[in-house]
């Protein structure tokens, strides 16, 4: 009896094969998935295949603004809501002597209480002192229990039972008729229909509110209207993926696409892209194999662009960003290498000093790791800074000039701090280690005139004319 | 009469409020967080850990189980944390990408044992199962209730969920200095050298162990509910953290019995069978918070509405007497009509004068200022003007720019007991 007194063990008959030796789905053949991709595998199921499609474009253009107004989990809530406006409208209309499970009646009901939902959010906000997660995490559990409670009274008292009705909890694309799927993608072209229509005023209510009511627009209507479409979104998509999951086609498309652009329409782009793709995934697999539930098919397929985004999107990609950091140690790391290296030339009068022991000393004070000096030192060869004599590593003439940059930034920096920025002269070191790579060109210039202006003590002239910084296009420049 | 039989309804009832205490400990500190909907998070994603350790080890003993979700719990808390930190993704959204991936992950999986023929029920992993924890050996007289036999009789979902209770009742008392700094402000609690971080573990791993134990006895909507409702309600309550902690309790309980009481006596009432217990506590949760939401005496509606409605008696009692007291400083004694503020309501005006002659601050004719009334005018002519004089010599305002601000600040309570004679425009301060 754990758990899963959800384990029941027999399943007795009602879907899949009885013989215990044909334990795996079926797989079809290859003309069954050409026919079904290519929507040439029969009116009914290319009606629910076109319409979950449209239902990720759909839902993919208007995440967008949800994720743009931080009302990713809004919708979360929403879509808990609409359960039990399910089961009221069912309730409703049998008593009413209508077709209790007639899907526009149902539908209804769900936008309804789904609206409710999102109205008592923003009541609850503006009345009291709880936050926002507090109110959707309220609204969402206080909603679905209701609905729970609506549905268990259904099973139990009416007479119809409410078999059915819990397809809209997982959802479930095998049951849908055409007309159900044609409502499904009717509502989510004219969702898209809208939004496109309204593209400039959404963009400017999600990115300067306070600037378009200053405007003139009406962004509180604005908002309503975005919502709205966040409902009929919502209440199109229970039938095909439930409205457990339904909000992940809302938000992991635009999450997805956030990884890849800036831009507001390219953003919208990728994201009704990711989604109509996974509701076409999605819909052709339910359709092809048995018991692979049309929801979590498309919300898997998103899920996987989301984690290819995270980490290989461009720039804000986990590999780039990693890659990024990596460069930038390596080239600080370089920096110090040389910097310490030409000072000890300096200090010792002699040039071509073998700098083993310094380069062990620097890892040990700047806690390089073991894979880390090899990679730093190496970068340092293959630039030709550092040269691999027999005896050990020397630095080379362009090494040597980088070196002598390097500190020269450092000793300009510290005097600028010292003079300026007053700042006690045994303080100035360590955060002279963090700023004299970030120097660029002309505050060098800057800098070292207003300095000499003044009379203040600048580095020695002979590096100056030697390894003047304007030479060496800036690769100490850099990141800024 | 409410229907109770102890065999049927003790356990489930039981089962309810254990779940509801620990969820609702726990959840003062996520509300506090800002992290309510993580109970929402790790709830969803429980059902793959759940399916997964089935699948994998092929047995129903319930520590594979109870490993299976507690892992799934901890890992939705670490991939929303990865989520958000490595792609920069605001915290709502990663949350919701990381749940309903597993829950899509879970619901598949559910479908693939399906082919196995285990059926796997998605559904009681929402609603729960309460009114299946039946005590089939209840003990017909109370000395049978300490004898070993009736204690394995008792429903294990049932112990399990007190164990969990009293863990975290433990985790919460002995870790409760720490967590509140942590809930209020985490960089200080870092800097007194307890490390945030691993609280914000733990208390994740608690939130986590706590769904996991109510799961199967009380589904994952109750959990829900029980993490936020309670310690929402409770905040609206109080403003001290330790009160706000006992509220949640008693108000978790209060759910818990009434919701289970009400999913069976209310539909009995009509004759009905009874609905689903879970989802009416839920419910039960959610009418109490708009009880205090309107009622509640320290920041309910109701209590607001009072506030604001003596706050704007007082002042407009306020302005009369003051304007009053000029007119008779202007016209040196000799009666003239006194001239109603263009900005006040002529209603309230005449409620402020009606409230002035009861008060016998007022003469009954309406016309003049009694001596007490004169007093007490006085008092406030002369804050309005040291207020006047404070913000010309102090703050350096220009004399014709000051009185607006006075107007407000005359309300205050405080009045000086010495100041100078005379205020900016020259006139006495009385």
């Amino acid at each position: 009896m754990w758990l899963l007194g959800l384990v029941q063990q027999e399943n007795t008959g009602t879907h899949g094969p009885t013989s215990i030796t044909n334990v795996t789905d079926e797989w079809p053949g290859w003309a069954q998935v050409f026919e079904t991709l290519t929507l040439r595998a029969g009116f009914n199921t290319n009606t629910v295949i076109v319409g979950t499609t449209l239902l990720g474009l759909a839902a993919g253009v208007i995440g967008v603004f949800m994720l743009l107004r931080k009302r990713s989990l809004m919708t979360d809530a929403l879509s808990h809501a609409t359960l039990p406006g399910i089961g009221m409208a069912f309730l409703g209309a049998t008593a009413m002597g209508l077709d209790g499970r007639s899907l526009p009646v149902l539908l209804l009901g769900a936008a309804v209480t789904g609206v409710l939902g999102v109205l008592c959010i923003q009541a609850i906000l503006r009345l009291t002192r709880l936050r926002e997660d507090a109110a959707i995490g309220i609204v969402l559990s206080v909603f679905f229990g209701a609905g729970v409670v609506v549905l268990s009274y259904i099973q139990a008292n009416a007479a119809a039972g409410a078999a059915g009705l819990n397809k809209f909890i997982y959802g479930q694309t095998a049951a849908m008729s055409v007309g159900d799927a044609a409502l499904m993608g009717g509502i989510a072209a004219a969702a898209i229909l809208v939004t496109l229509l309204f593209l400039k005023e959404f963009s400017l209510a999600c990115f300067n509110d306070a600037f378009a009511r200053v405007d003139g627009w009406p962004v509180t209507v604005l908002d309503l209207m975005m919502m709205a479409l966040v409902v009929l979104v919502t209440v199109a998509g229970l039938q095909a993926v439930g409205l457990l999951l339904v909000v992940a086609m809302l938000i992991i498309p635009s999450v997805s696409a956030r990884f890849w652009t800036e831009r507001l329409w390219l953003l919208l782009v990728v994201a009704g892209v990711i989604g109509a793709l996974s509701g076409y995934l999605g819909s052709v697999v339910s359709a092809l194999l048995p018991r692979k539930p049309a929801g979590s098919v498309i919300v898997l397929t998103s899920g996987a662009v989301f984690v290819v985004s995270l980490v290989l999107a461009p720039s804000r990609g986990v590999l780039a960003s990693v890659s990024r950091r990596l460069k930038m140690r390596l080239r600080i790391a370089g920096d110090h290498l040389v910097e310490a290296a030409y000072e000890r030339e300096t200090r010792d009068a002699e040039r071509g000093v073998l700098l083993d022991a310094e380069i062990a000393r620097l890892a040990k004070v700047r806690g390089w790791s073991v894979w880390f000096r090899p990679l730093a030192i190496g970068l340092l060869r293959w630039r030709g800074d550092l040269d691999a004599a027999k005896h050990g590593m020397r630095l080379t003439e362009s090494g040597r000039a980088r070196g002598a940059r390097v500190s020269r930034n450092h000793a300009l920096w510290e005097q600028y701090l010292v003079t300026y920025a007053d700042i006690a002269p045994s303080h100035v070191d360590w955060s002279v280690d963090q700023v004299e790579h970030v120097l660029s060109e002309p505050l060098i210039a800057e800098l070292e005139q207003s300095l000499e202006r003044r009379g203040a003590p600048v580095s020695p002239a002979a590096d100056r004319g030697k390894n003047g910084v304007r030479r060496d296009n800036g690769r100490a420049g850099g990141v800024v | 009469m409410i229907p109770f039989d102890i065999g049927l309804d003790l356990f489930p009832m039981l089962a309810a409020v254990f779940a509801s205490v620990s969820c609702g400990l726990l959840g003062n500190f996520l509300v506090l967080r800002r992290l309510s909907l993580m109970g929402d998070a790790i709830s969803h994603s429980v059902l793959p850990g759940l399916v997964v350790a089935f699948l994998l080890t092929q047995a129903r003993s319930p520590w594979v189980m109870f490993a299976g979700a507690a892992a799934a719990g901890v890992a939705t808390v670490v991939l929303v944390e990865l989520v958000k930190r490595l792609g920069r993704v605001e915290p709502g959204a990663a949350m919701g990408v990381v749940f309903s991936v597993l829950f899509a992950l879970g619901v598949l999986l559910i479908e693939q044992a399906a082919v196995r023929h285990i059926d796997l029920d998605a559904d009681c992993v929402l609603h729960g199962q309460l009114e299946t924890l039946a005590w089939y050996g209840a003990p017909a007289a109370w000395d049978g209730v300490f004898a070993w036999e009736t204690f394995q009789a008792m429903p294990r979902q049932v112990i399990v969920l007190a164990v969990t209770c009293a863990a975290t009742i433990g985790f919460v008392a002995v870790l409760f200095k720490e967590l509140r700094i942590a809930a209020f402000d985490a960089g200080l609690a870092s800097s007194q050298g307890f490390n945030a971080n691993f609280l914000h573990y733990a208390l994740m791993v608690f939130v986590a162990s706590a769904t996991v134990a109510s799961f199967e006895a009380v589904g994952s909507i109750l959990v829900i509910a029980m993490l936020v409702c309670p310690a929402a309600t409770a905040r609206l309550l109080t403003d001290r953290l330790r009160s706000q902690i006992v509220w949640s309790v008693v108000l978790a309980v209060l759910s818990g019995v009434g919701g289970y009481l009400a999913a069976t006596a209310v539909p009995a009432a009509f004759g009905k069978d009874s609905v689903n217990a879970a989802g009416s506590i839920a419910l039960m949760a959610g009418a109490l918070l708009v009880l205090a939401i309107v009622a509640s005496p320290s920041h309910g509606l109701v209590t607001r509405l009072i506030r604001q409605r003596s706050l704007s008696r007082r002042i407009a009692l306020d302005d009369l007497l003051a304007a009053m007291y000029r007119r008779d400083e202007a016209s040196d004694g000799k009666p003239s009509a006194l001239v109603v503020p263009s900005q006040v309501h002529r209603r309230s005006w005449n409620r402020a004068m009606a409230h002035a002659v009861r008060r016998g601050l007022i003469a009954a004719d309406r016309r003049s200022l009694t001596d007490t009334g004169r007093v007490e005018a006085a008092a406030l002519v002369r804050k309005h003007r040291l207020w006047e004089h404070y913000l010309v010599e102090r703050v350096g305002l220009p004399a014709d720019h000051v009185h607006e601000t006075a107007e407000l600040l005359e309300h205050l309570r405080p009045s000086p007991a010495d100041g100078p004679a005379t205020d900016p425009h020259g006139r006495v301060i009385p």
